[in-house]
């Protein structure tokens, strides 16, 4: 039975998903995120763990999934196996706005094209699951990229590696976070 | 068989008896000759529905109906004081088709006319092509055709108690026949008010009344019938013609009925046989005889007779199956054209069934499914296996079982149990349990957390626990997304240590285990992570029952 305590060693985002970044988003030093894409196509949007939201130690006062006057990713509906409805978004479309307790609010995007299936509505009723499980259940948002763009998807962003290679060149070495 | 004309008058009379005419068809068979009508097509127009007359040789019942002509002109002779004729072998006027004057050409209808002439030795008249059958009732409807038949239906093997022969006719013979009905019209309703198009002989009829008989002989005696049911009739042979020289007969009702004719994506013909058929019946009489001839032009060829095409019905094997592999989907898996997977459950149950029923073919499926890395353990899954066009389909119970022991030598990866055949409609009750009933699994659970026994206990007691299920992520790609309510009857642990428990669980089917253990990016809610407070994962799953009482049991 011992060896059963190292069976555990891939998880359920290392087993399904890869893991992509995109960093500095729209310029905003360490504004990074992350989109978790499943071999089914499936990507899922989550904050990176160098977000300046998990970095700066302040909890989380609002998230805001009305993007403007007359857009909410809340009224968001698709139908039917070709999720007939959904918004669809390209890689700068925000998802929503995130303000933290010293008042800074900071915009999420969708970082890649596709038609967004669903936000996750359980940060509204507890923010903290973001600062949590920023990688489980805090994501942001699901979106399902075009079949024809499937592989394509994913073109501007970074790997997982080259991702850790931006995150040294920042603190000038050592630091590595862990992947959760 | 014939009567020869004798030396006296009785055995005329009786040669007109064979074929039972009446005096007012002869205006119809006369002119029905003449227009280029085959024997047996003049016997359909005359409505004539004594099988035995059309199952005579070709030759003679054309033979007989020249005689029947005659001896109108004979009554009119001795109408005109004229001894009749009684000498041992009397000159036959035979109606002949003048065929120097046909021009293919022409559409002139005046250059088609036929002429009767007075030929004792005149050629047969069968060596013209029927204008109405295109020669199907003339050249194909023999013995030489019927041994054709027969003898693809032997070399393929096939076993079967009763046959279904079907005919499928080019669809310009729909025009042509009621072109023929529209140039005879007149003189069928002075022989009788009450007789309409219905009641001419289809030629797809007097085809099987002749065939079937001569299909059957040269099989032995099995009874060659026309299809009624799906249920009685299981093999059926399909016999084909066409005729490519008159294809565009058909097209002049485009333009009068453009409704009838709207191409579709999987047709590459839009002048199919139901369609002329409805053209047909929209345009008026007068609107049709001023765009086709009447009585058809004649043509040039017979039909040509496609390959004869034999089908059974599907037979369905059903049974339970176990999957005892880790690594073998139950279907062929195949990302972007690539396989993964050697092999399948299906494969490894369908390729012995394939090869002792001599099938072409196969459809499988099951009450649910596991995933690749999920083992089917207990009593096993439910499943049925659709076998198209089998050549063999009778099968007892110890060959059945043999079969079961086949499928069972061929792979350890799984096994087979209950194996029977089952008919079409019993496949539905696999399907009815489908969502409703209760599933059994067994899990190897992994904790973040070092969990001792007592963490656990609280999950023994969880009785009937609602859970609301989003789509799962990893099928949301082909699923519509919605929040489903599944129940977790009972659960049952059994420690392992400070990381690991194995999971029991009896659940509502249709409930994702994987997702309720790592809650899926908290989409399941509750789930086992909540339950316990630690991060959880999945590490083994395991179907232990799937409680759908069909396939009854067979027993040992
Ligand atoms: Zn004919």
């Amino acid at each position: 039975m011992e060896d059963l305590e190292h069976i555990k060693a891939p998880s359920v985002i290392d087993r399904y998903y890869t893991r992509w970044y995109k960093t500095d988003i729209k310029g905003k030093k360490g504004e990074d995120q992350c989109v978790l894409q499943h071999s089914n196509r499936i990507c899922v949007i989550t904050l990176a763990e160098s977000h300046p939201i998990l970095q700066n130690g302040n909890k989380i006062k609002s998230v805001n999934y009305q993007i403007s006057a007359g857009c909410s990713r809340l009224q968001n509906k698709v139908s039917g196996k070709s999720k007939r409805g959904g918004q669809f978004l390209t890689e700068f479309a925000p998802l929503c706005r995130i303000t933290c307790t010293d008042d800074v609010e900071y915009t999420i995007y969708s970082c890649i094209r596709g038609r967004l299936l669903e936000v996750n509505e359980g940060i509204l009723e507890r923010p903290e699951l973001l600062l949590e499980k920023p990688s489980t259940e805090g994501y942001i948002a699901v979106i399902l990229p075009k079949i024809e763009e499937s592989k394509t998807v994913t073109n501007g962003l970074l790997s997982r590696e080259e991702y850790e290679n931006v995150l040294s060149n920042r603190t000038g070495g050592s630091a590595e976070p862990e992947p959760c | 068989m014939r009567f020869t004309r004798q030396s006296n008058s009785f055995a005329i009379i009786l040669s007109y008896m064979m074929l039972p005419l009446k005096e007012n068809d002869r205006p119809i068979v006369k002119k029905l000759l003449e227009a280029g009508c085959c024997a047996r097509c003049v016997l359909r127009f005359c409505c004539l529905e004594v099988q035995s007359a059309y199952r005579k040789s070709y030759e003679d019942i054309s033979r007989e109906l020249c005689d029947f002509i005659r001896d109108a002109e004979n009554k009119v002779a001795q109408v005109a004081g004229v001894p009749e004729q009684l000498t041992e072998d009397p000159p036959s006027k035979k109606i002949k088709l003048d065929t120097a004057k046909i021009d293919d050409q022409s559409e002139d209808e005046s250059v088609l006319v036929p002429t009767v002439t007075d030929q004792g030795n005149a050629e047969p008249m069968d060596s013209d092509v029927c204008v109405v059958c295109l020669g199907v009732l003339q050249d194909f409807c023999d013995e030489a055709h019927a041994t054709k038949i027969s003898g693809v239906v032997k070399a393929e093997n096939y076993q079967f108690d009763t046959m279904v022969l079907s005919v499928s006719l080019p669809a310009q013979l729909s025009v042509r026949e009621h072109s023929c009905w529209l140039h005879i019209k007149k003189e069928v309703r002075e022989k009788s008010m009450c007789l309409d198009k219905d009641d001419v002989i289809p030629v797809k009829e007097a085809f099987k009344w002749i065939m079937q008989g001569l299909v059957s002989k040269q099989l032995g005696g099995i009874p060659v019938v026309t299809k009624i049911s799906r249920q009685t009739e299981q093999f059926e042979v399909g016999v084909g013609f066409t005729h490519p020289e008159t294809d565009s007969d058909c097209h002049f009702l485009a333009g009068i009925c453009p409704d009838c004719f709207r191409p579709t994506k999987n047709k590459q013909n839009v002048f199919t046989r139901m369609a002329v058929v409805k053209a047909i019946e929209k345009v008026s009489d007068e609107k049709f005889v001023k765009k086709f001839p009447c009585p058809p032009p004649r043509p040039a060829s017979k039909c040509i007779a496609q390959d004869v095409q034999c089908l059974h019905v599907s037979v369905f094997v059903a049974g339970r199956y176990n999957k005892f592999s880790r690594t073998l989907p139950q279907t062929p898996w195949v990302i972007d054209g690539e396989r993964r997977m050697e092999s399948s459950v299906e494969e490894l149950i369908a390729a012995p069934l394939l090869s002792s029923f001599r099938a072409e073919g196969f459809n499988f499926s099951s009450s649910g499914r596991e995933d690749v890395d999920v083992r089917t353990l207990g009593n096993g899954r439910p499943f049925a296996v659709e076998l198209q066009n089998p050549h063999r389909a009778r099968f007892n119970k110890a060959e059945v079982r043999q079969l079961q022991e086949a499928i069972n030598q061929s792979s350890d990866k799984i096994r087979v149990r209950d194996l029977q055949i089952v008919s079409r409609d019993a496949m539905g009750h696999m399907k009815e349990g489908e969502e409703d009933k209760t599933k059994s699994y067994s899990a190897l659970i992994w904790t973040h957390k070092d969990i001792s026994k007592d963490d656990l206990m609280f999950l023994e007691e969880t009785k009937e626990l609602k859970l609301a299920q989003k789509t799962p992520l990893r099928v949301l790609h082909r699923r519509p997304l919605a929040v489903r309510e599944r129940v977790i009857h009972t659960m049952s642990t059994r420690f392992l240590d400070a990381h690991h428990f194995h999971l029991a669980l009896r659940t509502q089917a249709g409930t994702y285990i994987k997702e309720f253990v790592h809650g899926d990016f908290g989409r399941t809610k509750p789930n086992l992570c909540d339950l316990l407070k630690t991060e959880t994962d999945i590490l083994e799953l395991d179907v232990e029952s799937v409680d759908v009482d069909w396939p009854p049991p067979i027993p040992e």
